[in-house]
């Protein structure tokens, strides 16, 4: 079983963003940049089916900028076999990632696409959805264990309450949940050892998928910052605050 | 030991930081075929630099003499400089500057995000074939018949109770034929290698600075691309050096700090708050006003000069940059010295290299012929004049030894302490009040060290490691009433249960990598190593 597992460079989860000051988005430049950490946990999964004997190779792809590459050699560090850079904007909106994927699909014919639930940078939770929908595939979102059982994949999925368990059959698209693994280090000898593993890269356009924008921005503002409290000196000077200054009761 | 992986290089460097990027680059200019190696505890290059900083590219245009035309982050050039004393209410401007204070002369310099110079370095230097490796701290000292022989890295997913977690990865040793320390100030592998070979024998004891930084993004009309702004006097007593620094950079940038000699005495002192509430002077005041603060961080800083410079080689390797002092105080600049050292000590490994030698010996030789060691020989009386006669008339005798004396006097003044044996017991120092923050201008500390982006990875073992705990507690306790709690800039020590029984808190995930406390703690009962790799600070563009 070919596994495909799409990771994406997104700001690191330490880095506190903040609004540009034209409200027209996120301030990205001279940010640190990492794996999606949802993406992590599927290059980790992945790279366990393999080593269990479950899946025969791992293919690590990245769709945005040439710095996109250092997001690949993380994930060929961690265990993948190789990586596919397609080279287009940066953080291209969903739709356009399934279809760039679909193609990608078609080419490497893969058995199941592992993708985290949704990037920590714009948490649209859409692309695999979208990407299952596009290839008829079976989808088991949300998983927070994936087992290879009699060829076919048990994925439980964590849902309100409690989780569901279903079973996919191949080729199948599942996305990763928090809870599914602890994703191993890259470590450093693994790091030096993955730079002579095989990375390709090519254009969106190549793959003949028309990438053009259908979502506007209107504006991107920051939470209101919260006020400061008061010491109040007695229940009286509540009650009264509460009537005419906040006037809930 | 036996399960850890190796690998060799001719060269390993441990620091992303001026120094050793710019060793980094040198070795491969002068011997293409060599090996070169260099780790960065922090998570990418630049995430733990901290300057000001206005940098004189002089070592630069010897490395890079084409950097201008290599898209460098190296754009505002300095245009307009003002030196302040200060008292509570006013500032008076020192005229004449260029003359008074020739070290200070900013002409032909540039106010820099030091990150920032520092990634597009490594950018540079992996073009030209060097391995770099960020997220992977120093952790140990590899010794074999008395040379050392390389690093090994920390191992991974340790817990804190120093079990090996479920992600547990061994650390690598880097073996090199020579290894180059650019730990910046107070470097934790420097320190064992001073030890061990005894390198600071005869030397000056160091003296140290802490700075504390913000980065503020103004309204693009205040913004004044290239003003240099410095502050001596005020909120600091005449005993304690230090001042505040203002400059006006990139796009709406302003980079805001405050150096406060490690050497102080009084244990009530906190040089955050000094730092906070030197803004509020009506001298630095409008420039915050309508701004937003963007960026906090803090970092330790060697301040004694010449004097203080250790032995530089030892069988194996070398120290360079801020990991062997070669800061110049006076001129309140140390990249352009970092580099030049880097450089040197590259050049003196080249030569090593070819002829098999032990020890990179040339470095010393090489220092003290190059513009580095007139530099620093110049101005070597300033620093030590304040120590001893205080700010004002140590600001007297800089002034005197720059116009008089042209750097040239026939005397050495020396530092007689450690800055851990400067402070005075609780019971002798004056309590000082400091300002509450009011939110706008002045901040507390967590809200501060949240801009950081500092992140520790949970599980692990507390890497500043407080060697005996009652010792704490009838030092630093009982007679000093825990000088780290307000010396941390990152809020890492705290006292719980004071009335009752005082117990120190270490709240190890905050520690913005300054080392002030390995540095100023009475007892040297701190120890600052390394946490796992790519922990600590993540500064981004700006700082």
């Amino acid at each position: 079983m070919k596994i495909l597992v799409p990771v994406k460079r997104v700001v690191d989860y330490n880095i506190k963003v903040r609004v540009k000051s034209d409200g027209t988005g996120v301030e990205t430049a001279g940010l640190k940049m990492s794996m999606n950490p949802f993406d992590e946990i599927t290059v980790e999964e992945a790279v366990r089916l393999r080593e269990k004997g479950a899946a025969t190779e791992v293919i690590a792809v990245s769709i945005g900028v040439q710095q996109a590459q250092d997001t690949l050699r993380t994930a060929l560090a961690m265990g993948a076999d190789r990586a596919i850079l397609v080279l287009s904007e940066e953080s291209p909106e969903p739709l356009a990632v399934a279809k760039i994927l679909k193609a990608l699909v078609e080419r490497e014919k893969p058995e199941l696409v592992f993708l985290g639930k949704q990037a920590i940078d714009d948490d649209m939770n859409a692309t695999g959805q979208m990407l299952a929908g596009l290839l008829g595939w079976p989808q088991g979102t949300f998983a927070s264990k994936v087992e290879l059982v009699d060829g076919r994949l048990e994925v439980a999925r964590e849902i309100d309450g409690g989780t569901e368990t279903v079973s996919l059959t191949l080729p199948a698209i599942v996305t990763a949940d928090l809870r599914l693994n602890e994703p191993r280090y890259a470590s450093l000898p693994n790091i030096m050892k993955a730079k002579k593993k095989p990375m390709e890269t090519l254009q969106a356009d190549d793959l003949g998928v028309d990438t053009t924008r259908r979502l506007t921005t209107v504006s991107v503002s920051e939470p209101p910052t919260r006020k400061a409290g008061v010491k109040l000196n007695s229940v009286a000077e509540l009650v009264e605050k509460l009537r005419n200054e906040a006037k809930v009761i | 030991m036996s399960e850890r992986e190796a690998m060799d290089f001719d060269v390993v460097i441990v620091g992303g930081g001026p120094a050793g990027l710019a060793a980094a680059i040198r070795m491969r200019q002068l011997a293409p075929e060599a090996t070169v190696c260099l780790i960065e505890k922090g998570s990418e290059i630049g995430a733990h630099i901290v300057s000001g900083a206005v940098i004189e590219p002089r070592a630069l245009e010897e490395l890079l003499p084409d950097w201008r035309d290599l898209d460098s982050p190296i754009q505002t050039a300095v245009s307009e400089e003002e030196m302040y004393f200060l008292t509570e209410t006013k500032g008076h401007r020192i005229p004449a500057l260029d003359r008074v204070m020739p070290h200070l002369a900013n002409h032909g310099n540039y106010v820099v995000s030091l990150g920032e110079v520092c990634r597009w370095l490594a950018t540079r230097a992996e073009e030209m074939g060097v391995e770099i490796y960020p997220g992977f701290a120093g952790a140990e000292v590899l010794i074999e018949n008395n040379r050392v022989v390389g690093v090994a890295t920390g191992d991974m997913g340790i817990t804190r109770e120093g079990e090996h977690g479920p992600n547990y990865a061994p650390g690598m040793e880097l073996r090199a034929k020579y290894t180059l320390f650019a730990e910046g100030c107070r470097g934790s592998l420097t320190k064992r290698v001073m030890a061990h070979y005894d390198l600071r024998k005869g030397v000056d004891p160091q003296t140290y600075g802490l700075g504390v930084k913000e980065v503020w993004e103004i309204p693009p009309e205040k913004h004044r691309p290239g003003l240099v702004m410095h502050s001596f006097g005020w909120p600091l007593d005449d005993r304690t050096y230090g001042g505040a620094w203002l400059y006006h950079f990139g796009e709406n940038l302003v980079s805001y700090g405050f150096v406060t000699g490690l050497d102080y005495e009084n244990t009530w002192l906190s040089p955050f708050d000094e730092m906070q509430r030197t803004k509020l002077h009506p001298v630095f005041r409008p420039h915050f006003e309508g701004g937003r603060r963007l960026i906090y961080g803090a970092r330790a800083l060697s301040e004694g000069g010449l004097q203080s410079i250790p032995r530089l080689t030892f069988p194996g390797g070398a120290l360079i940059g801020d990991s062997a002092g070669f800061l110049n105080t006076p001129k309140i600049k140390g990249t352009h010295t970092a580099m030049k050292s880097g450089m040197l000590a590259a050049e003196a490994v080249v030569e090593a290299l070819a002829t098999d030698r032990v020890e990179p010996g040339s470095f010393t030789q090489r220092v003290r012929t190059s513009w580095l060691y007139e530099e620093l020989k110049s101005a070597r009386n300033v620093r030590p004049a304040f120590a001893r006669w205080g700010m004002k008339a140590g600001a007297l005798y800089a002034g005197f030894d720059a116009m008089v004396l042209r750097g040239k006097a026939p005397w050495t003044l020396h530092f007689r302490h450690s800055d851990n044996e400067t402070l005075q017991p609780a019971s002798l120092s004056e309590p000082i009040s400091y300002p509450k923050p009011d939110g706008t201008v002045t901040f507390d500390k967590l809200s501060s060290v949240f801009l950081s982006n500092t992140n520790h990875a949970e599980d692990q073992p507390v890497h500043l490691h407080v060697e005996n705990m009652p010792l704490w507690k009838t030092v630093n306790w009982d007679v000093f009433r825990s000088p780290e709690s307000r010396y941390c800039p990152a809020g890492v020590y705290e006292v719980a249960s004071q009335e009752t029984d005082p117990r120190l808190v270490i709240n190890a995930q905050n520690c913005v990598h300054c080392k002030t406390c390995d540095i100023k703690d009475p007892a040297q009962n701190i120890d600052w190593v390394t946490p796992e790799g790519g922990g600590g600070p993540n500064y981004p563009a700006g700082m």
